[in-house]
């Protein structure tokens, strides 16, 4: 029983983490159509800035600080500067210009900082908490990434549906002729998108990062089931990317406790695979073929 | 057309593809013959490499398909070859190597059909998760699989009739040769058939494709299939000639190398395979002796040929969507490479791997005059 | 405050406006008519900025606004209802309206001003636009397109797929916007006889050409001209 327990707080910590990361992936998804595959080189990197501020000497938050703000530039600059010439082209090209930035952004990683995987910092005890004489898998390191993450997501709904720029991003994702129609600076709203996505993607990655230790290749599996979350609760739904998250970082955490690690990949495979052939549009997407 | 015709016609592929075959294997024979071993082994590197992305650009350039799992039909053509030449089964090459093709296609059969009925990113992330998971199973059965550190498999020794003073490595090239034109003969006559027409009707408008009757999830199932099985029989090539099957040869930047080879040769080209094969054995080497008349730190080069494989899927899609193949063929019409224009009337047809997804969010597409 | 002076626009080897010239003044109504297919959207979509024209300028209140991105345009007091309405389908009433005057920010007229004029819209303000009829449809694309305050309104074809009576409804707002607000108005459509008669001046394209540019009772009166060109 007490594993049962174990493996439900954990998987609702690291469910937390591909929460964020799913929902990066779907505001870059709403914006402009794209999945960004180098979602997760892009965290990696703006992870090992935040090792790098951190071993020279500056603080935790600092580095944290630094990570979301790099975050922000980055996924400003590749809307801009790599993403924006594909973004109306056919499908098959913005999926395999991300992968090809995700495989130059491990390669410059790896070039800096060496393949080596490193340790990175918590932000509180990573030792459970003490219940009655068991320790649980628990920690307050894992309190503190749910609320994050918890916070964020009710952060950005706020954004989205209370503010003016948040109309703006919306207009411009659903409709973006019409919207430049309508004034909205339609490429800044596509910009302001990815950087956003790119700094709850950048928090999803100094989150996790103690866990998996920092190295090029570390973040591959998350990016992945990050995928999958996004794709379970629907590309078009922010809340969706929150719901599939949790219930996948639940569902890999008894595979995990009862199988084996090493089927986590498959499994996360296999739940993508059904929801595909059952329900495409992911369990919480309300998107209706828009008419011409 | 006549009967008789018709048969010259489809008789002609069949000559065509034997005659590339033999005089291909001709010049390999008289090739490996004089170079080094070093160089035998490369070449057997590179017809390994050559077998993968051959099947990977037919089902990228002609059907339209994109598949980032590659790596993993590879590591299951290679794992089949080691379990089947080593005792207790001990066959010898070519019937482990038939054994791993098989093993290959088997699986390719459920997912090449799962894959049919993707489309986009869909497609791309699906088969991304299966290059990830697949090859982590050697954990899971350490002993059956030999876990991290993978099956050891017997280097395949040439047969005496070939002479005492034969070596290892030019019988290594001549099998992994041998394997590679098998490929091109089989593809070859594939795309110049009906069932290759039939893909690049698939490719170019799904939906137009549909309505003539043609079965679109069979045929792009079909062509998931072949190239599984290519990729397997690369994959068994790579056991053999490396003599090890272990999960580190078949990481996720296998597959996403592979893609690079591909899309740098022009999707859809056997031609461009080779070439794509070629620049896989050929620029770690390049990239290796450039960090070292510049003293770059081994981490540079070492990761330097990655980032140009990554350099290379950007520009592509940047400047020349459809490799250099395609560009070449481009400048060959006179036709330009941004064809796409962002004013003016939407583009009639996009291309068939866009298909059914959600409408792109264009607001109201005002009639045209 | 609208001058559009020869005017061309390709679509490749396809010439979609050739040559076209008129002016629109303020406080008046401009009716562009023809058949499908002369040219009348294609038309509408350069002056807008959607389309880049081959020669030929657009000018604003003096200001030569041919080269500028849309949403430039649009925000030096240019308003586009697009053929269809161009509702956005998943916001409210109320958001796509906000959502029309977010770049003039404080001068953006307040929602109450529109609902004076739409008041069915008031009713719908926080459902999702997708449950508007057509008509109600027709009445927000309106409506946002005024929250900005434009100078001019241009409105690509608003009796498609309308009721009659509701076309008459339309028309008779669109001249009154046009007479109390001051609004230079564009109004391409193909409905000849509901659009001429609130046009100040009408100008019939045919295969992207001016081939008459009228007053609207001598057009009426041109029953070759009316056969010709508009179909009736």
């Amino acid at each position: 029983m007490t594993k049962f327990i174990d493996l439900t707080l954990n998987g609702i910590s690291t469910g937390a983490i591909y929460a964020a990361v799913a929902l990066a992936l779907v505001l870059i998804w709403r914006s402009t159509r794209i999945v960004n595959f180098a979602q997760g080189s892009m965290l990696m990197f703006t992870t090992f800035i935040a090792s790098a501020v951190i071993s020279s000497g500056g603080s935790y938050v600092l580095g944290f600080v630094v990570a979301l703000a790099s975050g922000f530039v980055l996924g400003a600059v590749v809307e801009r500067v790599i993403v924006r010439p594909v973004e109306g082209a056919p499908p098959i090209n913005p999926v395999i210009l991300t992968l090809g930035l995700y495989t130059l952004i491990v390669a410059i990683a790896g070039m800096i900082w060496g393949n080596t995987p490193r340790s990175f910092p918590a932000a509180f005890s990573l030792r459970g908490y003490k219940v009655g004489g068991t320790t649980l898998l628990f920690t307050p390191n894992d309190t503190f990434i749910v609320l994050v993450v918890i916070a964020v997501a009710v952060a950005l709904a706020f954004l989205f549906r209370a503010t003016s720029v948040g109309l703006r991003m919306r207009g411009a994702a659903f409709a973006p002729e019409v919207a430049r129609l309508l004034g909205v600076r339609v490429g800044r709203m596509l910009t302001l998108g990815w950087a956003l996505a790119a700094t709850v993607g950048s928090l999803a990655g100094v989150l996790v990062a103690p866990s998996v230790f920092l190295g090029p290749n570390s973040f591959d599996p998350i990016l992945i089931i990050g995928f999958v979350a996004a794709v379970l609760g629907g590309l078009d739904s922010p809340p969706g990317a929150v719901v599939g998250g949790i219930v996948l970082g639940l569902a890999l955490s008894y595979v995990s406790g009862y199988e084996g690690a090493s089927l986590v990949p498959l499994a996360a495979l296999a739940i993508l695979v059904i929801v595909l052939m059952i329900r495409p549009t992911g369990l919480f997407s309300a998107t209706k073929e828009r008419r011409v | 057309m006549s009967g008789k015709a018709l048969g010259v016609v489809r008789g002609s592929t069949l000559l065509r593809s034997l005659a590339i075959v033999v005089v291909a294997g001709v010049v390999l024979i008289l090739v490996t013959d004089s170079v080094s071993s070093y160089r035998n082994l490369q070449i057997a590197y590179g017809a390994y490499y050559f077998c993968v992305l051959a099947g990977l650009t037919v089902l990228a350039g002609a059907s339209g398909q994109v598949s980032l799992g590659q790596g993993a039909f590879m590591a299951v053509g290679a794992y089949t070859f080691s379990k089947l030449n080593a005792t207790p089964v001990a066959w010898s090459v070519l019937p482990s190597l038939i054994g791993a093709v098989v093993a290959t296609v088997l699986i390719g059969i459920p997912v090449g059909v799962a894959a049919s009925r993707l489309r986009g990113p869909y497609l791309a992330g699906a088969t991304l998760a299966f290059a990830v998971g697949l090859p982590a199973l050697a954990d899971k059965f350490q002993t059956f699989l030999g876990g991290e550190n993978g099956l050891v498999v017997n280097p395949p020794t040439p047969p005496s009739w070939l002479g005492a003073n034969f070596s290892l490595e030019r019988w290594e090239a001549w099998i992994a040769c041998a394997g590679a034109l098998v490929v091109v003969f089989v593809l070859y006559n594939l795309i110049h058939s009906a069932v290759g027409r039939s893909w690049r009707a698939v490719r170019d408008d799904e939906i137009a494709a549909a309505l003539a009757g043609l079965r679109v999830g069979r045929r792009q199932a079909l062509a998931f299939t072949i190239s599984a099985g290519c990729a397997g029989l690369g994959g068994g090539l790579l056991a053999a000639v490396t003599q090890l099957a272990s999960p580190g040869a078949f990481p996720l930047q296998l597959s996403l190398t592979l893609l690079a080879g591909v899309v740098i040769g022009g999707l859809g080209s056997l031609v461009g395979a080779l070439w794509g094969a070629a620049l896989l054995v050929l620029l770690p080497n390049w990239t290796n002796d450039l960090a070292n008349s510049f003293s770059l730190s081994q981490n540079v080069s070492h990761n330097l040929p990655i980032a140009i494989y990554g350099l290379v899927l950007i520009g592509a899609m940047l400047v020349w969507p459809s490799g250099i193949q395609g560009g070449l063929r481009a400048i060959a019409h006179g036709v330009g490479p941004a064809i796409r224009s962002r004013r003016g009337p939407p583009a009639s047809s996009t291309p068939a791997t866009g298909a059914p997804e959600p409408a792109k969010d264009e607001g109201v597409k005002a009639s045209q005059p | 405050m609208l001058t559009i002076e020869a005017l061309t626009t390709d679509y490749g080897p396809i010439r979609a406006v050739d040559g076209v010239s008129f002016e629109v003044p303020e406080g008046s109504v401009t009716a562009v008519l023809g058949a499908n297919g002369a040219g009348k959207t294609s038309l509408l979509r350069t002056i807008t900025g959607l389309v880049r024209p081959s020669s030929g300028t657009v000018k604003l209140a003096g200001e030569d606004v041919t080269r500028l991105p849309v949403e430039e345009i649009v925000r030096r007091g240019m308003a586009h209802v697009p053929e269809g309405r161009g509702v956005i389908a998943e916001l409210t009433v109320a958001e796509n309206l906000r959502l029309g005057g977010l770049w003039r920010g404080r001068e953006a007229a307040p929602l109450s001003e529109i609902y004076e004029l739409f008041p069915r819209l008031e009713e719908r303000a926080s459902q999702p636009a997708s449950r508007l009829s057509g008509g109600e449809r027709q009445m927000l694309s309106i409506g946002r397109a005024l929250v900005g305050r434009p100078r001019a309104l241009l409105l690509d074809e608003p009796s498609l797929g309308l009721a009659p009576v509701l076309v008459a409804q339309i028309m008779v707002m669109v001249r009154r916007l046009a007479d109390t607000l001051g609004l230079a108005v564009l109004l391409v459509e193909q409905n000849a006889r509901s659009a001429l008669s609130i046009a100040n001046r009408g100008v019939v394209l045919n295969l992207g050409r001016v081939v008459a540019e009228q007053d609207p009772d001598k057009l009426i009166a041109d029953d070759r001209l009316l056969h010709a060109y508009l179909g009736f």
